[in-house]
C-alpha cells in the first residue's frame, strides 16, 4: 500500500514540481516524498525510478504519439544516430527513473529505517 | 553506517544531476543537456506539435488600441483583419515571431556578424567579413532614414511590440527545438534588428562582384585575349528593356580619370589565394501579360525569386487587412508588410538587377597604425570602429576596422576573408551602406491603387536594386529596372580601382528619372530574368556578367503565347526547356568526332543526339549534356589559365557558346602545351571522353537521371542537422531553364496572379508555414512544389469568417 501511495505520489509532485521548476525537481520531489513516507531503501530506490520511468515514459509517450512521433524520428536520428522514436522514449523513461530511484533512495536514507513502524 | 550511505547516495543524485544539466561533448559535437533536453515537460518533447493542435486563441495585449482578429486557414496561412495599421503589424510581428522566431534571430545575428556567440569561433571568419563589410554600420545607416519616416517607425515599432510581446510570453519550454539543442534563448527584437535583416537580403543580392577575380584576369591576360574572355555584351542577349529603346544623354557628363589608361587599365596582380565564392545563381524570373494576350482579358503577373532553399522557409505567407490597405502574399519573417503579392487593385514582384554596387578602393595608409592614408595630396585621419566579436566558449575577439572616405578597409594584412591573401589595403564601397528605406517601398505598395502609386513607391527602393514588376486591374502593365545605382563610366568598378585620390570615386548616383523602365508597352508584356537591363544605347555602363538564356526563352515564349490562362502561366513558370541546351547542344553533337568513340561512349553520344532540350527530371539525356559542356568549357581554357594568379574570373558559359558559333578556330580552342593546333572537333571529342568517365559512374550509382545527378535538397537553415532537411527532391529544372531549381537553390517563391474583378491567384513555395521541426507544417507544402502544384491563394474578406477554409482564429484585443 505504502508503495503505491509514494509511487503516486512521487509522480504527482514530479509532474506538479516540473509545471513551475526546473526538470531536476523530479529529485526534490521523490527525495521528499521517499523521507516521508518511509520504506525499505531498495524499495524506496524502486518506487523512484519506476514513479518516473512511468511519468516520463508515459508524458513523453503520448506526446509523441499525438505527433505520430513526427519529432522523435527526427531527434532520435540525431541522439541515437538510427530512426528509433520508440528507444528514444525509453531513454527519456530511464534517464528520469535512474534520477527519481537514486533521489527517493538519499531520501528514504535521510531517517534511519525501523522495520516495526 | 546509515549516514555514510546517504551521503554517498546524495553525491551520486547530485551528480547525476549535474552532468545531466550540462552540455557535454561526445564525439567531437556538442550535446544539449540531456537531463534537461529530454524531460517532457522542459525538452524537446515539448516542440513534438500534436497533430491535431489547436492554434485557435484569446489574447490580450496593452499596446493595442483595437480588436485583431486572426483568421487561420488549412495550410495554415493566418488572415489578419485589424481595425488599424498599428495593430496589424504588431500582430504580423506576433505571429511571424510565433512560427518563426529562430530563424528571425539567427538571420539577424549572422547579418550582424554576431554567429559566434551561437555557435562558437568556427563562424569567426564570417563575423569578422560581415563586420568589415559594414553590414551594422550599414544597418544603423538605414535605420536613421527608417526612423526619421513617420509611416515606417510606426510600422517597425508595431512590428518590433509584436514581437517582442511573443517573445516576453514564450516560456521556456516552448523555446524553439534550435535554442534547446544549441543551448542559448532569444533576446528582444529591436528595429535594428530589422534594419539588419533587409541588410542581409542586400549581401545576399547586391553584393555580388567579382573585382579581385576580374583584376587577376586582367592582369594575366593580354588585352586582345581579355575582351575575348570577357566582352561587355552577349549576342544573345534580349534586354528588359527590349534593344532599340532610345535613352537620353546623362544630364550630367561623367569624368573619365586622367590615368585610366595608364593606373587602371594596367598590367598588375593582386596577390591572392584560392577562394570558395558565393552562389552567383541568386535571380528570379517575373512577367506581366496585358489583357490583350490573356483569355480572361485581364492582366496576369508572375514572379518566382530565386534564392538559397533552406528551411524554415525565408517566406511566410500571409494577408493583412485593415479599413486603409488589404495586401495578401509572401512576407520576410523579420520585416513588417507583404514583400510579394497583390491588393485589392494590383500586383508586385521582384527580380534581382544583380548590378554591380560594391566596389573596391586601393588605400595607401602612413604606417601600421593606420592613423592616415593618403589621398587628394594629402593624410587624412581614418576613423576606426571597434568590432567585439563574442564567442561561445572563448574570450572576445576584438577587430579594428579602419574607415576611409570610400567606406570601411574591408580586406587588410590581418584580413583576407579567405578571398585575398595581401599586404594591401582594400576599402569597400557599397551602396548598401548609404541611409535608406526600403521599408517604404513595400508599405506603399501594399496600399498601391494604380500606376502612379507604384511609380512613387518603387523610387524608394535604393539597395538591392530590382526589376520591379506590377500589374494593375485598370489594365496596366509595367516594369522598372530601380534601385540606387551608381553612375558608371565604361570599366569603372570593375577592377579593383586606386584610393589615394578623387578622380576614381562614385561621381553621382543615376537620377530616377533616368531608370529604364516600360510601361504597357505594345508587345503586350514586360519581362525579367536577371538579363542586362538595357543594350549597348544606355549611356551608363551597366557592366558584363549577366546571365541571358532564362530571359531570351521568357521572350520567346511570352511573344508567341495568346489567349493565356493562369494555368498557362503555371506551366510556363514550371518550364524545364534549358535554352541553352537548344543553342549549345547541336555545337558538341555536330563536332565530337564519332570514329573516336567506343561503343558505351556511343551510347552516352546517342542520349545526348536524342535530347528535346528538356531537363526533365527523369531526362538522362540533360545529365550527358549538362556534365559534356562543363567539361568542354574546362577543357578549352585549361591549358591558358594553368599558370594563372588565384583568385581568377572565368568567362561565362554564353562567351564560349557565341564564341564557337561565330568561329570554330576560336583562338582558344588550341591547346598552348601541344605542337599541334586543335580544333573545335578535337576539343569536343577531348571533353566528350572526360565527361563519359564522369558519367559511367554516375550510372554506376544510378544517378543518370537529371534529378538524381542535380539531386536538389532544402536544408534547414543549421545545414548539419540531417533529419531537419529535406533531401533528394525528384525535380528538374536547373540553371538557364525557367525552373531555375539547382541543387539547393531555386523558385522560393511562385506567384501567379490573375487580375480579374475578384483577383484569382496561385502560389507555393518549398518549405511550410511553420518553422518548427516537430510541425506537420514544417515541410507540408514541399512535395507540391517539387511536382509544380500550386495552391489558390485565398484573399479572405470579412464576410468569409464561416467559410469551411477557416480552421482556428485568433482574437488579439486591448487590456
Amino acid at each position: 500500500m505504502k508503495f503505491f501511495i509514494s509511487l503516486l505520489l512521487m509522480m504527482l509532485l514530479s509532474f506538479t514540481a516540473c509545471l513551475f521548476m526546473e526538470w531536476w525537481s523530479i529529485a526534490i520531489a521523490c527525495f521528499i516524498i521517499a523521507a516521508l513516507i518511509r520504506q525499505r531503501p531498495g524499495i524506496a530506490f524502486i518506487t523512484g525510478f519506476l514513479a518516473l520511468f512511468l511519468l516520463w515514459g508515459g508524458l513523453s509517450y503520448w506526446i509523441s504519439d499525438n505527433n505520430n512521433h513526427l519529432l522523435a524520428h527526427k531527434v532520435s536520428v540525431i541522439i541515437l544516430k538510427k530512426d528509433n522514436p520508440e528507444m528514444l522514449i525509453l531513454i527519456t523513461a530511464t534517464i528520469g527513473a535512474i534520477v527519481g530511484g537514486f533521489a527517493a533512495l538519499t531520501g528514504s536514507l535521510l531517517r534511519p529505517y525501523r522495520a516495526a513502524e | 553506517m546509515r549516514i555514510f550511505f546517504f551521503i554517498l547516495t546524495a553525491a551520486v543524485t547530485v551528480t547525476l544531476v549535474y552532468f545531466l544539466n550540462i552540455s557535454l561533448k561526445i564525439g567531437g559535437a556538442q550535446a544539449p543537456a540531456f537531463g534537461k533536453f529530454l524531460s517532457p515537460q522542459h525538452g524537446f518533447w515539448q516542440n513534438a506539435e500534436a497533430d491535431d493542435a489547436d492554434f485557435s486563441a484569446d489574447l490580450h495585449f496593452p499596446q493595442l488600441s483595437g480588436k485583431v482578429e486572426v483568421y487561420l486557414d488549412k495550410r495554415l496561412v493566418p488572415h489578419v483583419f485589424a481595425e488599424n495599421e498599428n495593430d496589424v503589424y504588431f500582430v504580423q510581428g506576433y505571429l511571424h515571431a510565433k512560427f518563426r522566431l529562430w530563424q528571425m534571430e539567427l538571420q539577424t545575428l549572422a547579418a550582424a556578424g554576431r554567429a559566434s556567440e551561437i555557435v562558437g569561433d568556427i563562424a569567426l571568419n564570417h563575423d569578422r567579413e560581415f563586420r568589415r563589410l559594414g553590414m551594422v554600420y550599414g544597418a544603423e545607416n538605414s535605420l536613421k532614414q527608417m526612423e526619421a519616416n513617420e509611416t515606417v517607425k510606426n510600422e517597425c515599432d508595431a512590428y518590433t511590440a509584436g514581437v517582442n510581446a511573443y517573445i516576453d510570453q514564450l516560456p521556456d519550454c516552448k523555446l524553439p527545438i534550435e535554442y534547446k539543442l544549441l543551448g542559448y534563448k532569444p533576446e528582444h527584437w529591436s528595429n535594428l534588428k530589422t534594419a539588419l535583416f533587409l541588410k542581409y537580403m542586400s549581401y545576399d543580392l547586391a553584393a555580388h562582384e567579382n573585382d579581385f577575380e576580374m583584376t587577376n584576369a586582367q592582369a594575366f591576360f593580354n588585352p586582345a585575349d581579355f575582351k575575348l574572355l570577357f566582352p561587355s555584351i552577349q549576342d544573345s542577349l534580349d534586354p528588359i528593356i527590349p534593344k532599340g529603346t532610345a535613352y537620353s544623354k546623362p544630364k550630367i557628363p561623367l569624368n573619365i580619370p586622367a590615368t585610366a589608361d595608364s593606373l587602371y587599365f594596367k598590367k598588375d596582380t593582386v596577390t591572392a589565394i584560392p577562394v570558395s565564392k558565393p552562389n552567383k545563381a541568386n535571380g528570379s524570373n517575373n512577367w506581366a501579360v496585358s489583357a490583350s494576350k490573356t483569355k480572361n482579358g485581364a492582366p496576369i503577373l508572375c514572379n518566382d525569386p530565386h534564392l538559397g532553399l533552406n528551411l524554415p522557409s525565408l517566406w511566410i505567407e500571409m494577408q493583412l487587412s485593415t479599413p486603409t490597405f488589404n495586401a495578401y502574399g509572401a512576407s520576410f519573417p523579420g520585416a513588417p508588410s507583404i514583400i510579394i503579392g497583390y491588393n485589392d487593385d494590383c500586383a508586385f514582384g521582384f527580380t534581382n538587377g544583380g548590378r554591380d554596387v560594391r566596389d573596391y578602393f586601393e588605400i595607401t595608409f602612413k604606417d601600421d597604425t593606420r592613423q592616415e592614408y593618403w589621398f587628394n595630396n594629402e593624410w587624412k585621419k581614418t576613423d576606426f570602429r571597434i568590432e567585439t566579436i563574442k564567442v561561445k566558449g572563448k574570450p572576445d575577439v576584438l577587430d579594428t576596422v579602419a574607415y576611409t572616405i570610400f567606406g570601411p578597409v574591408m580586406y587588410d594584412k590581418s584580413f583576407g576573408g579567405k578571398r585575398i591573401s595581401s599586404q594591401k589595403n582594400y576599402a569597400v564601397k557599397w551602396t548598401a551602406h548609404a541611409e535608406s528605406n526600403e521599408l517604404l517601398m513595400f508599405n506603399m505598395l501594399n496600399h498601391a491603387h494604380n500606376y502612379n502609386d507604384y511609380q512613387q513607391a518603387v523610387q524608394n527602393l535604393h539597395t538591392p536594386g530590382q526589376n520591379c514588376i506590377f500589374a494593375c486591374k485598370n489594365g496596366d502593365i509595367a516594369i522598372r529596372t530601380q534601385g540606387e545605382f551608381p553612375a558608371k563610366w565604361n570599366g569603372q568598378g570593375d577592377f579593383i580601382m586606386p584610393g589615394t585620390d578623387s578622380s576614381y570615386m562614385w561621381q553621382y548616383m543615376i537620377p530616377m528619372d533616368e531608370t529604364p523602365f516600360q510601361y504597357n508597352p505594345e508587345r503586350g508584356f514586360v519581362s525579367s530574368a536577371n538579363q542586362r537591363p538595357a543594350d549597348s544605347a544606355y549611356p551608363y555602363y551597366l557592366g558584363r556578367d549577366y546571365p541571358s538564356p532564362r530571359g531570351f526563352y521568357i521572350n520567346r515564349k511570352l511573344a508567341s503565347m495568346n489567349n493565356i490562362t493562369p494555368q498557362d502561366m503555371e506551366d510556363l513558370q514550371t518550364n524545364n526547356y534549358n535554352v541553352f541546351g537548344e543553342m549549345a547542344a547541336p555545337v558538341l553533337i555536330k563536332n565530337i568526332n564519332i570514329q573516336a568513340l567506343n561503343a558505351d561512349e556511343k551510347s552516352f553520344y546517342d542520349l545526348l543526339k536524342d535530347w528535346n532540350f528538356y531537363n526533365e527530371k527523369d531526362s538522362k539525356a540533360a545529365t550527358v549534356f549538362v556534365v559534356t559542356w562543363q567539361h568542354f568549357l574546362d577543357t578549352v581554357y585549361a591549358d591558358e589559365y594553368k599558370n594563372a594568379p588565384q583568385p581568377i574570373a572565368y568567362p561565362m558559359n554564353s562567351t564560349l557558346l557565341e564564341a564557337v558559333l561565330k568561329d570554330t578556330a576560336y583562338k582558344f580552342l588550341d591547346d598552348i602545351n601541344t605542337a599541334t593546333k586543335e580544333s573545335l572537333a578535337d576539343m569536343a571529342t577531348i571533353a566528350f571522353k572526360t565527361a563519359v568517365k564522369e558519367l559511367v559512374i554516375a550510372r554506376a550509382e544510378g544517378k543518370l537521371e537529371w534529378s538524381k545527378y542535380k539531386d536538389t535538397h532544402v536544408n534547414h537553415l543549421l545545414k548539419k542537422i540531417a533529419p531537419f532537411n529535406r533531401e533528394h527532391l525528384d525535380i528538374g529544372g536547373g540553371t538557364n531553364v525557367i525552373n531555375a531549381t539547382t541543387s539547393d537553390h531555386g523558385p522560393s517563391w511562385r506567384m501567379v496572379v490573375s487580375l480579374t474583378e475578384k483577383t484569382e491567384a496561385y502560389g507555393v513555395y518549398p518549405g511550410g508555414q511553420s518553422g518548427n521541426p516537430g510541425s506537420k507544417y514544417y515541410d507540408n507544402f514541399i512535395n507540391d512544389w517539387v511536382q509544380g502544384k500550386y495552391y489558390t491563394l485565398w484573399m479572405m474578406t470579412k464576410s468569409e469568417t464561416r467559410d469551411p477554409k477557416v480552421k482556428w482564429k485568433m482574437t488579439f484585443s486591448k487590456g
